[in-house]
């Protein structure tokens, strides 16, 4: 799109809306938010890059083709899962540790592991979506 | 660390003893594919690279599911809860010999046609993903074979469902895309109406758990309409299954994909709606099954034959074998209508069988095609002349399928037939000799085309003997149909096991509710 305001704000837009898909990523172990929704708040980001500046921009800016970054949400999620069998405990249960890092403690869990995969795999598979759907349309 | 040092009694929620090592098969099997489907899609570019790694993860899968099936065998069925909540809450899998059984028939199914994808996939369909898709549609497979939760029934069944859209559109050619329309909207429908039925039945039961609707469901018959339950069921899987009048969507969409994806689907596909039904049917609801008994006969006569009738009619083979498809899918019907131990021993036994065997069609046609020059039975001809082995191998499958011995296809048969004599359903013996008559007149045919009549013109290839590699696949499932032809015993034992494990799932209760506890 070749508004010049567009263009503009769409950097500050799109760099908020990742930070708060991530932020809404981490919220979610006990409040409203979660991996799929934040994976969907990324996606929108990513879209609204991709009208701005075109479909390769976007491409080149993740680095990875969409898929893989699904692939890798994926293996990520089922890793997190198989990771009770190390502890003798059921598939997919919750695990948890408490790194204290500059006096800080970070509980960090098999949980948030499994939901950071459910937000790769979201932002890789409906991207993918987008950014063919947006390319046939520059046709 | 996990247990965290909280004053409330956890063991009234949480598994609290260890798991042993081999329960991990329970989940394994899902949990592999998984893995292995997420690193193939990560790799697509790597082409030379994607056939390797899904080769030897299947053949590792056929591993698992044979440890899991011996497991089962040894210690009856085995559970596993998700997250180690207490079942009914947490999701369970649960393994009984039934779902053992058609998990490792779909692993053996989906390793040989991986190999057969080596020739028969091109480069394109390897990066558009042909093997991220079997690997996922896999876990999707497997997951419906060993979970014991009707809700993550429903999941797996979307799981396969979107990967089987992937891999029939796998070229992006208007035919297929018009067969995947076709599939597509149906199976839907069909999956729309499982999720809705399956809303009903948490209304009724408030619990997902196959173990423990099963054991409320005897309190429940006379306060809650399990025949309506029961009957939208049946026609959601009938559907998936391909069951007369719901199966035109398999005649309009398995002739179009890659032979190799046809195959596939003709083994795997439809046997997980006959999976369901039996779970459902058999298990969970029998006195319900049994009120619909003749509903469920009639449906099944009509898929016998329509099916069979359509395999005459037809002209392409791939679509000849989608009727064939269909006649099988009846046969199993005819066994769950009629119910019992026996009967459905029969359908189990029918149901490995007709993997086996369906999937090697396809590819035999695939490779008929390819030597004699299309699908087409008006053009084909002369293999018998140049590829004898491959024309023995051919007849064989057909024996096979028309349910001849010494071959796999006869022995359900003959059960399936005495259980229907036995259980006063002799029509429908009838009509099970009937629809194998006509089979065998249908596969027949093609063999006198496209085999024994001289090709009219003599295609340049024809003399070149085929490759070993693209004759191996159809070579192994061949030799497995021979193998349970000759030597019954063991799977008769194990399909009759399972059966019974059906009609009675106390260790499946027990499996999943150790303490026992009330309803």
């Amino acid at each position: 799109m070749k508004s010049l305001i567009f263009r503009t704000i769409t950097p500050v837009i799109v760099s908020v809306m990742v930070l708060f898909s991530i932020f809404v990523l981490l919220r979610g172990h006990n409040e409203p938010g979660g991996g799929f929704i934040g994976g969907l708040i990324a996606v929108a980001a990513l879209s609204i890059y991709g009208i701005a500046f075109g479909v390769e921009t976007v491409r080149r800016a993740i680095v990875f083709h969409p898929l893989s970054i699904a692939g890798a949400g994926l293996l990520l999620a089922t890793l997190a899962g198989l990771l009770s069998m190390v502890f003798q405990v059921p598939f997919m249960t919750g695990l948890w540790v408490y790194p204290v890092v500059l006096g800080e403690e970070i509980p960090l869990s098999s949980v948030m592991a499994f939901d950071i995969g459910v937000y790769l795999v979201v932002v890789g598979a409906v991207t993918s979506i987008a950014l063919s759907l947006e390319e046939r349309g520059e046709d | 660390m996990a247990v965290s040092s909280s004053p409330a009694d956890l063991s009234a929620a949480l598994v609290l003893q260890p798991v042993a090592a081999l329960d991990w098969l329970v989940i394994l099997p899902v949990a592999w594919c998984l893995a292995i489907g997420a690193i193939l899609l990560m790799i697509r570019h790597k082409g030379a690279a994607q056939p390797l790694v899904a080769i030897a993860a299947l053949a590792v899968l056929v591993a698992l599911d044979s440890a899991l099936l011996w497991h089962v065998v040894q210690s009856g069925p085995v559970t596993m809860v998700m997250g180690r909540w207490l079942p009914p809450f947490g999701i369970a899998f649960t393994v009984d010999l039934t779902g053992a059984l058609f998990a490792l028939t779909s692993a053996v199914v989906a390793l040989v046609g991986a190999v057969a994808a080596i020739d028969d996939v091109n480069a394109g369909g390897r990066r558009y993903g042909f093997y991220p898709f079997l690997m996922l549609l896999m876990a999707g497979v497997s997951g419906a074979f060993l979970t014991g939760d009707v809700f993550n029934l429903y999941v797996w069944f979307e799981v396969l469902l979107i990967s089987s859209f992937g891999l029939l559109v796998l070229g992006s050619e208007r035919e297929q895309i018009d067969g995947a329309v076709k599939y597509g909207f149906l199976n839907l429908v069909a999956t729309t109406l499982f999720l809705i039925t399956t809303g009903y039945l948490y209304g009724i039961f408030g619990t997902l758990n196959m173990a423990d609707i099963a054991r409320k469901a005897p309190g429940l018959q006379s306060v809650a309409p399990l025949v309506t339950l029961t009957a939208l069921y049946t026609l959601a899987f009938a559907m998936k299954a391909a069951a007369f009048p719901v199966n035109f969507w398999l005649p309009a969409s398995y002739h179009t994909p890659r032979i190799v994806v046809s195959a596939l689907f003709a083994g795997l596909l439809t046997k997980v709606g006959i999976y369901a039904l039996i779970r459902i049917g058999v298990m969970l609801f029998p006195a319900e099954r049994e009120q619909l008994g003749q509903v469920l006969a009639i449906v099944a006569a009509l898929t016998m034959i329509t099916g069979s009738l359509g395999a005459l009619a037809q002209t392409d083979t791939r679509r000849l074998l989608g009727y064939l498809v269909i006649s099988g899918i009846g046969a199993m019907l005819a066994g769950i209508a009629i119910g019992g131990p026996d009967a459905i021993s029969g359908v189990i036994f029918y149901a490995v069988h007709s993997m086996l065997v369906m999937t090697a069609l396809y590819l035999a046609a695939g490779l008929a095609a390819r030597l004699g020059g299309g699908f087409s039975l008006g053009s084909a001809g002369g293999l018998y002349r140049h590829h004898l082995l491959f024309t023995a191998l051919s007849l064989m499958l057909f024996f096979s399928v028309s349910g001849l011995p010494p071959f796999s296809g006869f022995w359900p048969k003959v059960m399936l037939v005495k259980a229907a004599i036995n259980g006063d359903a002799s029509w429908l013996a009838a009509i099970l000799l009937l629809s194998g008559f006509l089979t065998m007149i249908a596969t027949g045919r093609v063999f006198l085309l496209a085999y024994w009549r001289p090709a009219e013109a003599q295609p340049a290839a024809a003399a070149e003997p085929l490759a070993i590699t693209a004759l191996l696949p159809v070579l192994a499932l061949t030799a497995l149909s021979i193998l349970i032809g000759l030597f019954p015993e063991t799977l008769l034992n194990l399909a009759q096991q399972a059966a019974s494990t059906l009609a009675e799932p106390s260790a499946y209760l027990h499996s999943v509710f150790p303490a026992g506890g009330a309803p």
